[in-house]
């Protein structure tokens, strides 16, 4: 076989060419990767101050192009929860980091009466630094179709049924979240 | 002040983080790649959030300048890819 019969359509390209092209392939793979677009939540926690952060990023990875799944499990249920409004408090006691108008020992704050006012005081803090309340971002996740996923065994095991929980959500298990996580490049427990 | 007249307008003034992003993208949503969305805020964390949020959509960030105590952004809108 003769060395003409080798020759490349594109046997003029120089090795900078080359170099070129596929630095610009990989650039442009590396921004159609799924996993840069997709992301996984884990929210874990019921109490109001720990429902707003995965929904914030679960807002935030939406907004830049991710398609996003918050799953919630034990007592982030509370979250979902169709009373997420009454469930979702704060508790001054054992939580040094709250900020309190007056320092108050813990024998203060554990009387009765005191979380009710610590959830309140927190809701208004908030509404008059003008962040969103929690159904706000609820529905602002779900326009942006946030899939929000409800672990089956934990509200079997507190007693709730599918029924209790806001229209939209799905229901799931661990290895359904881990088939999601596995494609995610970002996944975040909260 | 912009010279550029824009196709739609996000008030994203008193929302914080985050709301002016969320109020971005549906905004930008709703327009064709090209055309031009400005972006009012007053939340500081809009000065890093819309950058990036620009950033990551493939949205060209043309102007930021600030009035007052309103940031402005204007955005020229990428194609979805």
């Amino acid at each position: 076989m003769s060395a003409e019969a080798v020759t490349t359509p594109h046997a003029d390209l120089t090795e900078d060419d080359v170099r070129r092209i596929v630095k610009e392939e990989v650039a442009s793979a590396l921004r159609k990767d799924p996993g840069m677009r997709t992301g996984a939540i884990v929210a874990s926690k019921g109490t109001l101050d720990w429902a707003y952060p995965p929904l914030i990023l679960a807002n935030a990875a939406a907004a830049v192009g991710m398609e996003v799944s918050v799953f919630f499990t034990f007592y982030g249920l509370n979250i979902v929860h169709k009373d997420f409004d009454k469930k979702l408090k704060v508790d001054p006691v054992g939580n040094p980091a709250m900020p309190m108008p007056v320092a108050m020992p813990d024998l203060v704050t554990a009387m009765p009466g005191m979380v009710s006012l610590a959830s309140r005081m927190m809701k208004k803090r908030f509404s008059d630094h003008k962040v969103s309340s929690i159904g706000d971002l609820i529905d602002t996740a779900k326009e942006m179709e946030v899939r929000l996923i409800a672990c089956q065994m934990t509200v079997d095991v507190f007693g709730y049924d599918q029924g209790d929980f806001l229209d939209g959500v799905e229901f799931g298990g661990a290895a359904a979240f881990m088939a999601h996580a596995r494609k995610s490049n970002m996944t975040l427990f909260v | 002040m912009s010279e550029i007249t824009e196709d739609a307008l996000v008030d994203a003034r008193e929302l914080m983080c985050p709301m002016p992003v969320m109020a971005a993208t549906k905004a930008a949503r709703r327009l064709e790649p090209g055309q031009i969305l400005k972006i009012m805020a007053t939340d500081k964390g809009a000065l890093s959030d819309i950058p990036a949020w620009a950033e990551s959509n493939g949205h060209e960030l043309v102007e930021q300048s600030t009035e007052g105590t309103d940031f402005v952004f204007v955005v020229r809108t990428g194609e979805p890819d």
